[in-house]
């Protein structure tokens, strides 16, 4: 339980908001990332690196983190507070969401003390980038299968396979690695072992992925005879699965050790019906017609469902049917409404609707149309909502496999 | 000001008392056996467990304890009809506790709370709303003559035949005005049963055509346009719960077929096809109860405020969706066996018909909706 007083949060939020208010920067004149996957090019990278720098400068990223690694040292309620201005406030993200919000905890948690002091400061500061080796190509959902093969010779690991969808892996300076260092092992988990790895080194080539809105954020990263010293090893060998669960609690949050900031700009339907005031269907407003009224209203009950399931998640007299049914169904409630919402976004826009990022007249630089695109990376990544539905039906409703 | 609006959602342990009472007393009391049962009966439900609904309190609970009442407001009527309507339980608690809250709500001055007394001890009321077809519709038909002589017909009263008291909506010089008329001031040819859609329910068209009006059975004023519009929200609100619980056993019912019935050498419940849809209501259900809980939150003794009307409309927009879905998935994932009488699904599929249009349909609510959140 949190110590700090009503009134001290209080003053704090008041602080960290006037902070906000006046240091928020101006339109960059190019579409910013809306999420960490999205950082796709030098420009946007330069300009996130130097927002998260001054906002851990400014005291409010790795607050519950310790002093002597770059953080403050305070009650991690002050870091929500913060999170909740920054939200309330439409800052740009704190892109370096791997670091912060799954390397650093996990290395706050069971780093050693030299892991601590070398990587800690370099992931709130920015300068220090990190990207995740979990995905492998042949192995999208099923990460206990891991094929990246680790062999232990002498005093290095010498790296070979492949992954995916590795975030930034362009940039990035360490990956937390899942690899294979045993495959003769029984249970394909016990072969597992995990790593904070380097990524300059020989043999390692991350390659973009052009995503579907043309833009990159991804590569697939070749691991090719790539040798990384044996002290990279997290933990010990065989404890890879164990470690990799680990680093998924930590998205729940600073008080489950993140160190903080947005992970990803939230587009709310408030943004969409602002969006609509100018646009005229059939010579008329179109938030004037009556079929685009019922759709509009539609998401907004889509929207509120979401809200509202997460009030009623907490009242167990209210979930006794099927008490997991609401965490287990977030993510395909919320990220499947986001995508319908933004393909509305997209459809109401008249003949504007047909163009894209790079037209002078798309509505709002092309935002709507490259958000919906985006959106899939939501709607797959994580689990694909058909995965999801499978795994509610399963073992939710108890319907056989 | 986001559209979002406001989220409150809070259960009181007084809510949650009376959902555990009524989730046991409805499963014991209305086993689909039982259900079935009435179907084809005159009444439609049980007057033993009617009786048993009055020892408990329910048709009073919502009111306040001067008229007898338990005081315990309309929040506390959510989960017990939630849990009459998983239990598929009917006769006449939902039209009694509406007709209360009516009275009370436009009885300024006291008026009619002799009859808010009868409720509370048990005597079984309704509301003769509807002159045509359109809930939407704000325009009343059925007149009270200066001579105090009601003149019309209204149709689909809900449990009319049930009633000892009619609260009979009716306009006087073009004004709303509610009359309060006892059931043995209507001849048996004034009534015409009803067939509904849902057999569980009854309802009677009523012509109150040449009664005559006590002077002091008349309510009149502003406090009976408010109350009537509150009384058509908390009646959205009510059937919504109704709905959501019925939406709650249907899907039970389809899930345990699926785990049983085998085809092509596999349960059916194996296939994505079957799979995903049922996984689509329960995400319906969820939102259902969300919207509901959160309504049953922000609704109040009091004239229903701007987000009382919005959460109201939403319970009814979502839980009438969810239910129409799970009832028409539910014959059709039943196979042959759906398409019959004794199959379960024809109960749910049934009840989602009338209860989709009872308070306005989900169009309605989003039209309505559209206004209060697209227009300001």
């Amino acid at each position: 339980m949190s110590q700090v007083s009503d009134r001290e949060k209080a003053e704090f939020r008041q602080q960290v908001g006037a902070w906000m208010q006046a240091n928020r920067p101006a339109d960059p004149g190019f579409l910013l990332p809306q999420s960490f996957m999205e950082v796709g090019s030098e420009q946007q990278l330069d300009f996130l690196r130097e927002w998260q720098h001054k906002v851990w400068s400014a005291g409010y990223l790795g607050m519950a983190w310790p002093r002597q690694y770059g953080g403050q040292g305070q009650d991690p309620v002050y870091q929500s507070i913060a999170d909740q201005e920054m939200r309330r406030h439409g800052v740009p993200i704190c892109f370096n969401v791997i670091g912060l919000g799954w390397a650093g905890p996990l290395i706050n948690d069971i780093g050693t003390e030299a892991e601590k002091a070398r990587y800690l400061k370099g992931i709130l500061s920015g300068e220090d980038i990190w990207c995740q080796g979990f995905s492998e190509p042949d192995h999208g959902s099923d990460l206990g299968s891991a094929q990246l093969r680790a062999r232990r010779e002498g005093d290095e690991y010498v790296l070979n396979g492949t992954k995916i969808w590795t975030t930034m892996g362009n940039f990035a300076k360490y990956m937390i690695l899942l690899a294979r260092t045993n495959p003769q092992v029984e249970r394909k988990y016990d072969g597992l072992s995990f790593f904070l790895a380097p990524m300059q080194v020989p043999g390692i080539d991350p390659r973009p992925i052009r995503k579907l809105t043309g833009e990159y954020g991804f590569t697939e990263t070749f691991f090719t005879d790539a040798r990384i010293p044996a002290s990279c090893l997290m933990g010990e060998e065989g404890q890879g699965w164990k470690i990799a669960m680990r680093t998924l609690q930590y998205e729940r949050g600073a008080e489950a050790g993140a160190a903080g900031g947005l992970a990803f700009v939230r587009i709310a339907i408030d943004d969409m019906i602002a969006e609509l005031a100018d646009v005229e269907r059939d010579g008329e407003p179109a938030l004037q017609d009556p079929a685009v009224r019922d759709h509009v209203v539609q998401m907004i009950m889509e929207e509120k469902a979401v809200v509202l399931c997460d009030r009623r998640a907490a009242i167990q007299a209210l979930t006794t049917d099927y008490p997991f049914s609401l965490p287990l169904s977030n993510k395909l409630r919320f990220t499947e409404s986001t995508r319908r919402m933004r393909q509305m976004a997209i459809n109401l826009q008249g003949a504007d609707g047909g163009l894209y990022v790079g037209d002078t007249a798309a509505r709002q630089g092309g935002f709507w149309q490259r958000a919906y695109l985006n959106s899939f990376s939501a709607t797959i990544g994580g689990g694909t909502s058909q995965v999801q539905a499978n795994i509610i039906a399963e073992h939710i409703l108890g319907l056989p496999k | 000001m986001s559209v979002i609006g406001n989220t409150a959602l809070e259960f009181t342990d007084d809510q949650a008392m009376v959902m555990d009472v009524a989730r046991s007393f409805c499963a014991g009391r209305s086993p689909l056996e039982r259900v079935r049962g009435l179907l084809e009966s005159d009444l439609g439900y049980d007057p033993a467990v009617w009786g048993e609904m009055v020892d408990m309190g329910w048709p009073g609970m919502a009111l306040p304890e001067e008229v007898g009442g338990s005081g315990l407001g309309v929040s506390a009527a959510v989960p017990v009809c939630e849990a009459m309507g998983r239990s598929l339980l009917g006769g006449p608690l939902l039209a009694t506790l509406l007709a209360g809250q009516l009275l009370l709500r436009a009885s300024a001055g006291g008026a009619g709370s002799a009859v808010l007394e009868a409720i509370a001890a048990g005597a079984p009321a309704t509301i003769a709303l509807l002159d045509g077809a359109d809930w939407g519709s704000e325009q009343i038909r059925c007149e009270l003559g200066s001579d105090g002589i009601l003149h019309g017909v209204k149709q689909q009263v809900m449990e009319a035949a049930a009633a000892e008291w009619l609260v009979v909506v009716a306009q006087e010089q073009g004004k709303p005005v509610l009359a309060v008329v006892p059931a043995a001031a209507i001849a048996p040819e004034a009534r015409r049963d009803h067939v509904l859609i849902d057999a569980t329910r009854r309802a009677q068209a009523v012509d109150f055509s040449g009664i005559q009006v006590a002077g002091d059975a008349v309510l009149r004023g502003p406090e009976v346009v408010r109350a009537l519009r509150d009384v058509r929200l908390l009646g959205a609100l009510l059937l919504a719960a109704e709905a959501g619980g019925s939406a709650a056993s249907c899907l039970d019912t389809t899930v345990e077929y699926l785990k049983t019935r085998t085809q092509f050498g596999k349960l059916i419940g194996s296939y994505q096809a079957l799979k995903h849809p049922c996984v689509e209501i329960l995400m319906a259900l969820d939102a259902t109860r969300s919207f509901v809980y959160h309504a049953a939150t922000v609704v109040s003794d009091a004239p229903l405020d701007e987000d009382a009307e919005i959460a109201c409309r939403m319970a009814k927009a979502q839980a009438t969706e969810t239910l129409k879905y799970a009832g028409d998935r539910a014959v059709q994932f039943h196979g042959g066996m759906g398409f019959t009488w004794d199959c379960d699904a024809q109960l749910y599929v049934r009840r989602a018909q009338w209860v989709q249009q009872a308070f306005g349909d989900a169009q309605h609510h989003r039209k309505r909706l559209a206004r209060l959140l697209l227009d300001r």
